[in-house]
């Protein structure tokens, strides 16, 4: 924008005036909050780092961490996560999980552009009502670990759900796209499962604004 | 089905669409016999409102007959006459429970969106952005209404669909809006713009006990409404520019008690700080005019309160937060918990104790002339106040 603001014609007056001078407040403005933000850990790529989080052999890998409030108690939420086969109905990108035993199961996902990525999986720590932890076994094509944990929230409020989860693709396995792209879309795609979940279980159906069941999902 | 749709800034068009259809159990299909025009729809069709698509179909204030209803709506079943919140809510969640149901956690699809722009999602709504949900709104012969066994709300065939429509928004927001105000006897009330939600907050603020109210507009014909009707008192600030001192000198220099910004974020005015942000806005700088915001909150009375109807959807500029401060002012807002309030409305409109018909100016509009309704209603042309439309015409 060209400001051909005349000296003698106050701030005050001149509408176009002020605008410039708002422009370059918000030019400050902005590069301050991207300098912040750069020294803010929870902006950095890399993620957090927590003590109780799951991690793959020497810290490798992505790490996702996320909360969800349910209106629900411990030992519900915890029944339904525990019921395996049945998790693809609330998260998006999962195409089926069958449960081998009791500590095994096997997980076919979506990946980018239509591919299919599966994995084993072995539950290391079971306590009903409380926490649910896994690792995937060798010959993943995503090496991943997680856990859920069910904590009753203050006052009446629920249930917070915490979701921890790290994963990485064994070299070559996808390529580098795919990888970058599960960087990008972990984060939104558990928090997109948690809110599913947080809907199924507090109004027994998923939110969808689409007008016909052709258009929904 | 003919429904009214969002083309782009100031093009609506009345288009065949499809004819929605149930897709969760909670859901019903409603055949809508009124449909109004809101005041915030206004500011979808002068394009100041984020994520419109081309397409969506516009509208928040409707009313019909069930004619479908999903499984596991049990409290509704096909024949009912019914009367739609705008916002959508389960029912079931946090705040749900806390009647707070324009939060609602869990009717908002696209509530990733809200989340990046304002920290956490509140409910979704009827034709209102894809921000608010991407829901297909009421202004259209049939509407898919999500969680409506909390939502539909049943009416008595005794009352005509005029005395009844308003339950859906603007008599709920003007009832929630003067009980912010938290009224005590002797208080004085002012009122920034008397379209429909200020006429009717006008009439629920002396029904909640206000001594005296003050409507502040420019129109004539509104103004007059809200003296005639409203038995308010009432300011055109084109005539008495200096708002802030009138009230002063008409409050024995006290300032109004509460003060409800009815007017939102499109606030017209002829001062400085208004040029301003029309400036700031043409340049991209903010989304929203906060000029009736600034002299609600400079005229309150120290320690009174401030009661925001009026939808502001961005940032705002410019706003004498010190002076709030150093008033110690009260600010309430937000959209309406219109779920709280039909029951109880109903029960005065039945016993004849409010009747919103007042506002209407244009009933029975056909839908089909949904697009001079639009602008008439926007150039406020032939004094209009509210137009009721027909979805069948």
């Amino acid at each position: 924008m060209r400001h051909r603001s005349p000296r003698h014609r106050s701030l005050k007056s001149d509408p176009k005036a002020w605008a410039a001078t708002g422009a370059l407040t918000v030019v400050a403005v902005a590069a301050g909050a991207a300098w912040v933000a750069s020294r803010n850990p929870r902006w950095r790529h890399d993620g957090r780092r927590r003590s109780d989080m799951p991690t793959l052999a020497a810290g490798r890998g992505a790490r996702v961490e996320r909360t969800v409030t349910i209106l629900r108690s411990p030992e519900e939420l915890y029944a339904r996560w525990r019921d395996l086969a049945r998790l693809p109905e609330l998260m998006a990108h999962l195409e089926s999980v069958t449960p081998i035993d009791e500590k095994r199961s096997r997980w076919v996902a979506r990946g980018p552009g239509g591919t299919r990525v599966a994995w084993e999986a072995e539950i290391t720590a079971d306590e009903p009502g409380r926490l649910i932890a896994w690792r995937s076994v060798e010959g993943a094509d995503i090496e991943n670990a997680g856990s859920v944990r069910f904590t009753e929230a203050p006052g009446g409020r629920g249930t917070e759900v915490k979701v921890l989860l790290s994963y990485e693709l064994p070299a070559g396995r996808l390529g580098e796209a795919a990888l970058s792209w599960l960087w990008e879309s972990g984060d939104q795609e558990v928090r997109e499962d948690l809110r599913r979940f947080k809907q199924q279980m507090e109004t027994g159906e998923i939110a969808t604004a689409a007008p016909r069941p052709a258009e929904a999902r | 089905m003919r429904a009214v749709c969002w083309h782009g800034p100031r093009d609506v068009r009345v288009d065949e669409v499809p004819e929605p259809e149930l897709i969760n159990p909670r859901d019903a299909i409603v055949r809508v016999s009124s449909t109004a025009i809101c005041g915030s729809d206004l500011h979808l069709f002068n394009g100041v409102v984020p994520t419109m698509e081309s397409g969506d179909v516009l509208g928040h204030e409707f009313m019909g007959e069930v004619v479908a209803v999903g499984s596991g709506c049990r409290t509704l079943s096909a024949g009912d006459r019914v009367v739609v919140p705008f916002a959508i809510a389960c029912g079931d969640c946090f705040y749900c429970r806390e009647r707070l149901t324009s939060l609602c956690d869990n009717s908002n699809p696209n509530a990733s969106m809200a989340e990046a722009l304002y920290g956490f999602s509140a409910a979704g709504l009827f034709g209102y952005s894809h921000l608010y949900g991407g829901y297909a709104g009421g202004q259209a012969q049939y509407v898919r209404v999500p969680f409506a066994d909390v939502g539909a709300f049943k009416v008595p065939a005794s009352l005509r669909d005029e005395q009844v429509l308003f339950l859906s928004d603007v008599l709920p927001t003007a009832y929630m809006a003067a009980e912010n105000c938290g009224i005590r006897p002797g208080d004085v009330v002012a009122v920034w713009g008397a379209g429909p939600v200020g006429l009717l907050a006008i009439e629920c603020a002396y029904r909640l006990g206000a001594d005296r109210v003050i409507a502040i507009d420019r129109w004539p014909a509104r103004l007059r409404l809200a003296e005639s009707h409203g038995k308010a008192e009432t300011l055109d600030y084109e005539e008495l520019p200096d708002v802030v001192e009138e009230l002063k000198q008409r409050t024995g220099g006290r300032g109004p008690d509460a003060c409800i910004d009815a007017v939102g974020t499109e606030a017209h005015g002829t001062t400085l700080d208004a040029l301003y942000d029309r400036a700031r806005l043409a340049v991209r700088l903010g989304t929203d005019r906060s000029h009736v915001l600034r002299q609600a909150i400079q005229a309150c009375r120290k320690g009174g309160t401030v009661s925001i109807p009026g939808v502001y959807g961005g940032l705002l500029d410019k706003v004498p937060i010190g002076a709030a401060f150093a008033k110690g002012l009260t600010l309430r807002m937000g959209q309406t918990h219109v779920h709280r309030y039909m029951a109880p409305l109903l029960a005065q409109i039945e016993a004849g104790r409010i009747d919103p018909t007042f506002i209407i100016t244009h009933d029975r509009w056909p839908m089909s002339a949904a697009p001079e309704a639009y602008r008439m209603f926007r150039d406020k042309a032939d004094d209009c106040v509210k137009v009721v439309m027909d979805p069948s015409r």
